[in-house]
């Protein structure tokens, strides 16, 4: 031990080793600051940025303004506007700028009298800083400091302009008002909803496929799919051809309307279904066959056996598909604006205050309330998800379903069922998209894709998604894989990596209309240095990488984790800097994971309203904004036609795809185990 | 292990003393509050071939990744070839390294994964494909050289690696349980292949395992490692028969323990039994585990040399009889503290007709005795 107590001393005097930074450091360091300057200008900064604005109000800085009327004893000073406010009749500093932005003396004087002796002139001297507003004679600002005159008859030439003051006064404003403050509970009550008949639905779809011996297995998992593949007001669209007022199936409706909370039920499930069944299958898929062999050993009869092991093995699956269909539904925007009628849900309220009402502070205030559920699920399934990787392990012996006569008939008609809805849907718009007029001549005609006379861009905004689509594809997976394997392979800068790996966690709890609203704030404000991309098609492939960042980011880790953990020390002692490495092995290796990665920016791209919404120009119109556009200006059937070309163009993408995999895998010889 | 000492002449008459390549001193690694390394110090000459020997957690990939820059020590240096390299990041250092999965390129041939560190570094075309075909020969896989390494066996990976490793032409090679991802025969056969390599390239090399049998027929020489600190370093057969401390005569090889007390100069009585040791004895009455190998046991009657009058002679009976091929390994009942281990040959078994139950007599020659003091050293 002697050696022991000696080698302690010999540690506490030797000098820590600092290691020197290499070339490979510096590299990987440049390339953190670029992906981690990407997703902080992209996310963290237009975030931040609006939850800044969500505490501004207009008001006018009364203080600030200095008042001197003559009622022809020469100029008589009578004090501050703050002085005189009651007197003048002023609302509240905030209430007044809320009415107008502006306010003359001729407002303040409307009979060119006061205390009853009629006015000569009136002078005025600002003193505020430049967040608190403006004095304007004739149309020029008065220097702080100056007086500025007008006579009686002039007085509308002489403006106060509000500034911005800091407060809670828009969230107060909010939460005072009912109709507003409903949409939250409504939102939650959908949500929920939606999210109990998900999860079961997808469940019983999910155990039909993995654990019975139905048949068209392989068909079923492709339909389950399809919803991926349309904008999600697609749903909507064929909900209102189904149940609407000249609804297929209007009279199962017994009078009642599909507008409103049903209609968005009916839609969310719809276009959350895949999202949930795959969550779920992979759950089922990775239980273990020996818990199933030890209950026929113990002669558990198939009910207990269902109740102890089956439902615990997919908990977490479950658990983790509930967060993922409550968070699509709360911040879902295609389908209550286009089936939500009176409904008011909190997506829609960001959008009608920012778009309708031109409230942005309000449409602020509303996302950052939408913020807080999407934030909290996302924490709480990332803790539930982490759980789950204890559970399996290696030594797991997968199941094989045996035949059983009832269950798999059952199953079968079960999956049936839904599969048939789901084509339902998507069926129902292709037939809307291609009669003549909906519902009185129902035959057939291409009319509706020339989207003549049509809001929205037509084809032009067809092929501006096309465009987006692609760049998001090939710019995104690129960005996500250099940013993966900086988070996965970097070495050293262990704080840098974490920040970056938490940034690519964030967007997955930043609803879409949250991020749009954020760029329009962060973007369009004339100092930021990156106000250059505001109405370009840049912004909305910035937006659209990072608005998809998270499923993509994680799906690039589990490829990375999957390879030899070495490889990068193996580089460093043949001399090769990490650039090489990358390129030359990472890169071809991750191949079919980058394919996987740019189908699914494609897809999302071309269907997605949410962010992008409030961020296309004139010359950037996309494909479902302008199906959402259409809709709303009663052009349901060009809408349902855009719908319906948006999901051949993604049905083609992934045959594209599919077809490289194989032959990736085929010309690849190195791929064969 | 069938190294008998006896019969194998100590070690060759002392090399001319080479100048120390690699030295590493006072090294020390901290993970958070784990000590890794507690103040390791070693020299490693030119043209070595060294192993670290330790069961798992006892720092030898620690300091082989200390060595490599990969995870860079704490505190203390490391210097090779004169330069100090302490705190340079890998790719400023002048080594060579495999891993125990081998970490070759999956999308690069062969060719391709030797060439990988030859390329983008100032040779021409022709230079480096003359390098690969020579490296190939060498491993003896010229006609694999289009093979991806999915393709090959194990063993053929494994080799290159390791020209993968030798083609820039390092200084050093590190390997960090080169032969443990292979099975058994393929590993017998490798060991000698690669012990031979490296002999004729003259490379300094480092090699990391837990495998004793690879570190004693390998090593020139063996740093035993233990909990962070270095045990021993001494030469295989060193390390065989004069193991410095109680955790080295307990990891290499089998060895029998039992704890007596010293009392008299060259003596230690354990249990009723007064024995003679070889060699200096600590203060009388010093607590001390007396140690012995199976195969040092000697069974009276078996050998030649040891007659009846023989000191440390016991009379045991044979509790266990445990074959093992051309050896047998006995279990003998004497000490209550446990059973004592013996192992002789099957011929010398048959002769004397031992079997269970069976009561024979066995000597424990002075000279083979160890004495370790108790509590000195852990187990």
């Amino acid at each position: 031990m002697s050696d022991a107590v000696l080698g302690a001393a010999a540690i506490a005097r030797a000098p820590a080793i600092r290691a020197k930074v290499g070339r490979d450091d510096r590299l990987m360091l440049v390339f953190t600051l670029v992906i981690g300057l990407y997703l902080v200008v992209s996310l963290a900064l237009p975030i931040l940025f609006m939850l800044w604005k969500s505490t501004e109000v207009r008001a006018f800085a009364y203080s600030a303004v200095e008042m001197q009327v003559d009622t022809g004893q020469g100029p008589t000073s009578v004090g501050t506007l703050a002085d005189v406010a009651g007197k003048l009749g002023l609302l509240s500093d905030v209430d007044q700028a809320r009415r107008a932005n502006s306010l003359t003396a001729a407002q303040l004087f409307p009979k060119r009298a006061f205390d009853g002796a009629p006015l000569k002139s009136v002078r005025m001297r600002f003193s505020g800083g430049s967040a608190d507003g403006r004095l304007d004679l004739s149309g020029k600002p008065v220097e702080a400091g100056q007086w500025a005159e007008v006579p009686a008859q002039d007085l509308r030439r002489l403006v106060l302009r509000a500034g911005t003051q800091r407060s809670l006064a828009n969230y107060a404003a909010y939460f005072s008002n009912p109709a507003l403050t409903q949409s939250i509970a409504n939102s939650l009550a959908v949500s929920l909803i939606t999210t109990a008949i998900v999860v079961l639905l997808a469940f019983g779809f999910a155990y039909g496929l993995s654990r019975t011996m139905m048949p068209l297995k392989g068909l079923f998992r492709t339909i389950a799919m399809v919803p991926i593949l349309v904008p999600s007001l697609l749903a909507g669209i064929s909900l209102v051809y189904l149940f609407g007022n000249q609804g297929l199936l209007k009279d199962l409706m017994f009078g009642a309307r599909i507008y409103g909370a049903g209609g968005i039920v009916a839609g969310c499930v719809f276009f959350t279904f895949p999202h949930a069944f795959l969550i779920i299958s992979t759950a089922l898929a990775v239980s273990d066959a020996r818990l199933y062999e030890a209950a026929r050993v113990l002669r558990t009869t198939p009910r207990r056996t269902f109740f102890t092991v089956t439902l615990p093995g997919a908990r977490y699956g479950l658990i983790s598909a509930a967060f993922v269909v409550f968070t699509l539904t709360i911040t879902e925007f295609g389908v209550p604006k286009v089936v939500g009628g009176d409904f008011n849900m909190l997506a829609v309220d960001i959008y009608k205050q920012v778009v309708g009402q031109q409230n942005f502070a309000m449409g602020a205030v509303v996302s950052v309330i939408l913020l807080i559920p999407a934030v909290v699920a996302f924490f709480v399934d990332r803790t539930v998800t982490a759980r789950q990787v204890a559970l399996l392990t290696a030594r797991a012996v997968p199941y094989a379903p045996q035949p059983n006569r009832p269950l798999d008939w059952a199953a079968f008609a079960f999956c049936s069922v839904v599969a048939g809805l789901l084509l339902l849907v998507v069926g129902v718009s292709q037939f809307a998209a291609l009669v003549k007029f909906w519902p009185y001549d129902l035959s057939l005609s291409f009319q509706h894709y020339a989207f003549e006379g049509v809001d929205g861009g037509g084809w032009g905004s067809y092929f501006n998604s096309l465009q987006l689509a692609l760049y998001t594809a090939i710019i995104g997976t690129l960005v996500v894989l250099v940013g993966g394997y900086i988070v996965e392979k970097g070495r050293g800068f262990v704080a840098a990596r974490t920040g970056l790996h938490f940034l690519a966690m964030l967007p997955m709890a930043i609803p879409g209309l949250v991020l749009g609203l954020s760029y329009i704030f962060f973007f369009n404000d004339r100092s930021n240095p990156f106000n250059f991309l505001y109405g370009t098609m840049a912004i909305l492939v910035v937006s659209t990488i990072t608005h998809f960042y998270t499923v993509s980011h994680l799906t690039a880790l589990t490829a990375l984790k999957a390879m030899d953990r070495e490889f990068e020390a193996v580089a460093a002692s043949l001399k090769q800097p990490v650039t090489r490495m990358f390129t030359r092995v990472t890169l071809p290796v991750c191949l079919p994971t980058g394919l996987d990665i740019a189908a699914y920016y494609f897809v999302n791209a071309l269907t997605t309203v949410s962010a992008v919404v409030f961020l296309y120009a004139p010359t950037t119109t996309l494909a479902a904004v302008a199906a959402l556009n259409m809709d709303d200006a009663g052009q349901i059937q060009p809408a349902a036609a855009m719908c319906m070309l948006i999901f051949y163009t993604n049905l083609a993408a992934r045959g594209v795809h599919a077809v490289l995999t194989r032959v990736l895998a085929s010309t690849q010889a190195w791929r064969a185990r | 292990m069938t190294l008998v000492a006896a019969d194998i002449a100590l070690a060759p008459a002392a090399a001319p003393e080479r100048p120390p390549y690699l030295v590493v001193t006072n090294v020390t690694k901290r993970f958070k509050t784990f000590l890794a390394l507690k103040g390791v110090s070693l020299e490693v000459r030119e043209g070595e071939f060294v192993c670290f020997l330790g069961p798992s957690g006892c720092g030898k990939t620690t300091l082989l990744r200390a060595i490599a820059g990969l995870d860079i020590q704490s505190s203390g240096t490391i210097t090779q070839g004169g330069r100090d390299i302490s705190a340079l990041p890998p790719e400023e250092r002048d080594f060579g390294i495999v891993f125990q999965s081998y970490a070759l390129f999956p999308n690069l041939t062969v060719r391709g994964n030797i060439a990988f560190g030859l390329e983008n570094r100032g040779m021409n075309r022709g230079d480096v494909s003359a390098r690969v075909e020579e490296l190939l020969a060498l491993i003896g896989l010229t006609e694999h050289g289009e093979k991806y390494p999915s393709q090959i066996s194990g063993g053929q990976q494994q080799r290159v690696a390791l020209a993968r490793a030798l083609a820039p032409g390092p200084g050093l090679i590190l390997l960090d349980e080169p032969l443990s991802a292979l099975d058994a025969k393929v590993r017998i056969h490798l060991r000698n292949e690669l012990k031979q390599l490296q002999a004729r390239l003259g490379v300094t090399t480092i090699m990391v395992t837990h495998d004793q049998d690879e570190a004693l027929s390998m090593a020139d020489r063996i740093v035993v490692m233990n909990m962070g600190v270095i045990e021993q370093i001494g030469t295989p057969l060193e390390i065989y028969n004069d193991p410095a401390t109680r955790f080295v005569a307990d990891f290499v090889g089998a060895m029998n323990f039992f704890d007596g007390a010293v009392s008299h100069e060259n003596e230690v009585q354990v249990g009723g039994v007064r024995l003679a040791v070889d060699g200096r004895t600590p203060a009388r009455g010093a607590q001390v585990t007396v140690a012995i190998r199976p195969e040092d046991v000697r069974i009276l009657g078996a050998h030649p040399s040891a007659g009846l009058d023989a000191p440390n002679t016991l009379k045991v009976e044979v509790g266990d009889a445990e074959f093992l091929g051309s050896e047998v390994r006995l279990s003998l009942n004497y000490f209550t503290s446990g059973p004592m281990v013996a192992q002789t040959s099957q011929e010398s078994v048959r002769a004397l007709g031992i079997q269970p139950g069976k009561r024979i007599d066995v000597c424990l020659p002075a000279d083979r005795l160890r004495i370790f003091m108790s509590g000195a050293n852990h187990v």
